[in-house]
Formats: structure tokens, C-alpha cells, sequence
């Protein structure tokens, strides 16, 4: 079961700020959720293979060979901020 | 020219005979948005200046541009990136970002002159079935402007249908162009897994996503795949298709088996839309074809499954969004951590942030076996169910949506209701198959979609049963743009989001 304390947890995994009202809906929402993915339980699937691709491809793999691609300029462009050419973040806390 | 009507096989032959221009064709849908657009609000941002340049631009070179598919006015869902034109998958946290390059399907059908018109809206980031979780506006059904228009491709969906546009690219990741397809009336299709290039479709499920067309009609929307499928060096899953899509021209089912998967009529199958399923089916053996049951013992797992499986790729994929190379950041941040928490908090809406928690959790230690691990063996036991379907069955049917349009609100504050929207679509996306919705008919004013399932790599069969199939339906209503009541909610609007902005993007 899936609590406050979790939802808070959760959230600071996935770098994600939620405000307490927030965290109060989503406990109930991932709660109810979660029991109703809970009915894959129902299976015993111990000896199936797991599907992480629909596809029967092998690796795919090409020659290392460099080739152009973006400008310096055109990387940066979205950049919220940016100085000497790189992106500009806020210092580590 | 009726908007409403016009199918790109027409407006090619027009265009061709020299009865209409380029610039006069564009025109028809430029006027239809003028119309319209105040009440559906299928766009997020229109591109009318490129559409009036390079519609001439074709005309002025007609001849050297005389492929099939110039000057032929598109609809492309915002989650496609397109260099010159802003994308932002209805999201706050995209609102400025400026594409530096444009995604292969969409360049494909830029090379073959197609005009494109806009950029349609959608629910943020692709996650949602009715359009309304987009942070700009919500889109409203052409049919009756107070239902939803389905999603997430619920944009394009609703441009087609409400004439305008031609035709419209979206994107399906459990349905997300068949079940608006579906609500709107028009025909949409998810080709198989890999058909169709990913390299620029912003990642929500990358097992998952595909692109694909929304289209009046069978014809068009072969038409439209033919030209967006092939393998692409800049995506290591696309594949080239066994055989090129062909252009349907089946008028009968003989010896086309249907399997009728009895799981997924077993519940919550509103009366009107079981009622034009069965009428369907009958035409299925009145074409000739035969319709057998088959059952797909998994059903009811693939949709826990799939919520577990979208949920990890999407909270993956979107950590990229963190406000340090592109979009949304916050003000005044005090040190990076509270940059990248904020920036997530305040960017992505409710329903984003919901399915960014699922997936943290799924894949955090203690719980990956439970539920990731888990659900990619759910995952082969729904692929096996077709395996074994597809072994008495060329093709599979069902409902393409439980219900038809519904009202708007009336399912966003029950994450669990709008999951359910997407019950029959789903298991497709997990088995990687190629489903076609096709409108069927009409329940209580409102369109009902009937989907077809093929194996992998049948789109040619897919293409020429739903083409025999539309025929004998003869669905020929058009939406009506009636209001039945109630007003969706008001979103999040970034200033100049949602106005005409010149652009010069496909030269």
C-alpha cells in the first residue's frame, strides 16, 4: 500500500517538486491504481520470458565513423541560459 | 468544395486536372479553420504563412513537383518535432522550444510537397484518451463540441474531421490514434511496431509509440502510409516493410477469416456501439468473409500491464526535461536540485506527473520484479494470445472504443475511467501489431469506430478488408458542430501559444 511517505519519496527519485495537496491526491490516486494493476498477480508467470521489444532484432550497430552534426550554436539555442558557449545552471547545493 | 468531404484521392485529381490550384486547395481549409477553429480548437498553433508560400511554391513548380502527394494540406500532431515551428506536446514545460531539426516522417512527406497547415493539439506529452489533459486548451468534438474529442492525437483527429485539414499525422502509443479516429469518425491507423520512423516523435513509450495516419477514408490513409514507412538509420527499431503498402482496392472478403476476440465484448461495451459492431460483422460475412470466435485469454492484463509499462519508458524519456538545455524553467532557483524539482513541479500537468510517479515507482528497488519484471511477462502472454489467435485468423475485430465520444470532465478526475478508454487498443500497441479503426456508423449522433488487428506486417490486408468494409458501410455523415451543453474546463495558455504565427518552415 502506497503512502504519503512513499508518494514523497517517489517524488524525490523523479526530481519532481509536489506541493502537500499534491501529495495528499496522489497517494489515493497511485493507490487505486495500483490495485488494479495489482491483478497481474492473479498469474504465475515464473516461467514466462519477459517481451522487452516486439521485434526479433538483433543489435544494431553501424560503422564508428564521425559525421557532422549540430552546430555549437543551434544546441544551445533553447538553452535557458547559456555562458561561454555552454548551458549556464545554477550552482550545486 | 466541401470541406467536410473532400478526400485526398479527389483533391489529387484536381489538382492534377488542373481544376483547382495548390493555393486554392489550401485555401478550402484555411476558410474551414477561419469557420470552425473558435469552437474545436483542434490546433495549437497554425502556420498560415508557410501554408499560403509553399502552396504556391508548388504550383509555381508544378511540374517538377508533380509527386503523388503535392500540395496535398496536412495536419501534424505536436509531438513531432518540426525545425522552424515551435513543439511542445501541449505542455508547459515545451512551450518555447524551437526544433532544430524535423522528425523523419514528417520530413518524408515535407519531400513529397505535402502543404503542411498547422500543429495540432493533443493531451501533454501523448499521455491521456480525450485531449483535455493538453496545458494549452482542450479540443472539442466536432460532433457535439461538449464531448471530447478522444486522444491523445485528438487534435488532428478533430482537424480532420472538422474539415480542417486533409489528412493529419498522429501518434499511438495505446490507441492514441485509433481512439479519437474512432470518436471523431474518420479513419486512423497504427501501423506495425518499427514501420514507421521514431526519430523525432518526442519519446512518451518508446516500446510503444508509433506514427501513423488519420485520414477520411481507407484509400487516404494507404495513400499517407505508403510514403511515411521505411526503415531509417536514425532509428535502430524502424524496419523495412516485407512488401511497400499498397493502395486497396478490395471489394469483397472472400476467404478473409475474422476472429471475434469474445474478452473484449465481455464488459463495459455500450449498447449503441455493441449494436454497430454486430451490423459490421454481419457485413463482414456478407462481403463473403467469415467470422469465427477466437479468445485472447489475457485481455483483462494487458491493460494493468501496459500502465506499468508506459508509466517506466515515460518516466525514462522525460527526464530529459529538466531545465538545463531546452523549455520551461523555474524562477529564481536557489541550487541545481531545486531547479530540476521545480522546474518538473511547475512544468509537467497532473496527469504527466501521475505517470512519472508510477513509473519511478515501478522501477525503484524493492518493487521492479512486482511490477516492471511482471508486466513484461503479461506482456509475452498477451503477444502469445495473438500468436495463437493468428494461427485460425487472418484478422482480428472489436469495438474500437467502449463508448462513444463523451462529455467533456466527465472522466478527468477518475485517472482509472479514462484508462478504460483504451481497453481494446492497447493490447495491439504491447504485441506490436497493425490495427485500423474505421467509422461504422452512428450511435446516439455520434460516431462508433470498428478496428481491424492484423499480425505484424498484414497492413496490406488490414488496408484492403477495411476498404471493402467501408464500402459496404457507407458511413457518409459529416459532424454537425451542435453544442449539447456544458463547458470544458479552462487550461494553462502561454502568452502567443495558441495565435497565427508567421513561419517559414518547409522550404
Amino acid at each position: 500500500m502506497i503512502g504519503e511517505d512513499d508518494v514523497r519519496y517517489v517524488a524525490k527519485l523523479a526530481r519532481l517538486r509536489l506541493d502537500e495537496d499534491e501529495v495528499a491526491r496522489m497517494a489515493g490516486e497511485l493507490a487505486d491504481i495500483l490495485s488494479h494493476i495489482d491483478k497481474m498477480s492473479e498469474l504465475d508467470t515464473a516461467a514466462v520470458p519477459p517481451t522487452a521489444h516486439v521485434l526479433d532484432v538483433a543489435n544494431v550497430t553501424r560503422a564508428d565513423r564521425p559525421r557532422p552534426s549540430l552546430e555549437r550554436s543551434e544546441a544551445l539555442r533553447n538553452a535557458p541560459a547559456v555562458s561561454d558557449d555552454c548551458f549556464r545552471v545554477p550552482r550545486m547545493g | 468544395m466541401d470541406a467536410l468531404r473532400l478526400r485526398a484521392r479527389e483533391a489529387k485529381r484536381l489538382l492534377v486536372d488542373g481544376e483547382i490550384s495548390a493555393a486554392e486547395l489550401a485555401k478550402v481549409y484555411l476558410d474551414q479553420i477561419d469557420r470552425v477553429e473558435r469552437k474545436v480548437k483542434a490546433y495549437v498553433r497554425l502556420t498560415p504563412d508557410n501554408t499560403a508560400k509553399y502552396s504556391t511554391k508548388v504550383d509555381r513548380e508544378m511540374q517538377a513537383m508533380r509527386g503523388p502527394l503535392a500540395g496535398l494540406p496536412i495536419a501534424i500532431k505536436d509531438n513531432m518535432v518540426t525545425e522552424g515551428v515551435t513543439t511542445t506536446c501541449a505542455s508547459k514545460i515545451l512551450h518555447n522550444y524551437m526544433p532544430v531539426y524535423t522528425a523523419t516522417a514528417v520530413r518524408q512527406v515535407w519531400d513529397d510537397h505535402v502543404v503542411m497547415l498547422g500543429k495540432t493539439n493533443m493531451d501533454e506529452f501523448a499521455m491521456g484518451s480525450s485531449t483535455e489533459n493538453s496545458a494549452f486548451h482542450p479540443t472539442h468534438n466536432p460532433w457535439d463540441l461538449s464531448t471530447v474529442p478522444g486522444g491523445s492525437s485528438g487534435g488532428s483527429a478533430a482537424a480532420v474531421a472538422a474539415g480542417e485539414a486533409l489528412w493529419a499525422l498522429g501518434s499511438d502509443t495505446g490507441g492514441s490514434i485509433r481512439q479519437p479516429a474512432a470518436l471523431c469518425g474518420i479513419v486512423g491507423m497504427k501501423p506495425t511496431y518499427g514501420a514507421v520512423s521514431r526519430y523525432g516523435l518526442i519519446a512518451f513509450a518508446s516500446s510503444l509509440d508509433q506514427i501513423g495516419p488519420l485520414t477520411r477514408s481507407v484509400y487516404d490513409c494507404a495513400l499517407l502510409l505508403q510514403h511515411i514507412v521505411g526503415r531509417d538509420r536514425n532509428d535502430a527499431t524502424s524496419v523495412q516493410l516485407p512488401e511497400p503498402v499498397a493502395l486497396p482496392a478490395a471489394e469483397r472478403l472472400e476467404g478473409v477469416r475474422v476472429g471475434i476476440p469474445q474478452e473484449y465484448l465481455a464488459a463495459g461495451i455500450e449498447p449503441g456501439v455493441r449494436a454497430r459492431f454486430d451490423e459490421t460483422v454481419a457485413l463482414v460475412e456478407q462481403l463473403g468473409g467469415t467470422c469465427v470466435e477466437v479468445s485472447l485469454p489475457h485481455t483483462e492484463y494487458a491493460l494493468p500491464a501496459y500502465y506499468i509499462i508506459a508509466p517506466a519508458e515515460a518516466s525514462a524519456n522525460l527526464a530529459r526535461f529538466d531545465g538545463v538545455r531546452y523549455g520551461y524553467r523555474c524562477a529564481d532557483p536557489a541550487d541545481i536540485l531545486d531547479m530540476y524539482e521545480r522546474t518538473r513541479g511547475e512544468g509537467f500537468g497532473p496527469e504527466v506527473k501521475r505517470r512519472i510517479m508510477i513509473g519511478t515507482y515501478a522501477l525503484s528497488a524493492g518493487y521492479y520484479d512486482a511490477y516492471y519484471g511482471r508486466a513484461q511477462r503479461v506482456r509475452t502472454l498477451v503477444r502469445d494470445d495473438f500468436a495463437r489467435a493468428f494461427g485460425a485468423v487472418d484478422l482480428i475485430a472489436s469495438p474500437t472504443s467502449p463508448t462513444v465520444a463523451f462529455k467533456a470532465g466527465s472522466r478527468v478526475d477518475d485517472p482509472l475511467a479514462m484508462y478504460m478508454s483504451d481497453i481494446c487498443t492497447i493490447p495491439a500497441n504491447l504485441a506490436g501489431l497493425p490495427a485500423v479503426s474505421i467509422p461504422c456508423g452512428l450511435s446516439d449522433g455520434l460516431p462508433v469506430g470498428f478496428q481491424l488487428i492484423g499480425p505484424a506486417f498484414s497492413e496490406n490486408l488490414i488496408l484492403d478488408a477495411a476498404h471493402a468494409l467501408e464500402a459496404a458501410i457507407g458511413f457518409d455523415a459529416v459532424p454537425t458542430f451542435r453544442d449539447s451543453g456544458t463547458a470544458a474546463p479552462a487550461g494553462w495558455c502561454p502568452e502567443g501559444a495558441i495565435t497565427y504565427h508567421p513561419e517559414d518552415a518547409q522550404s
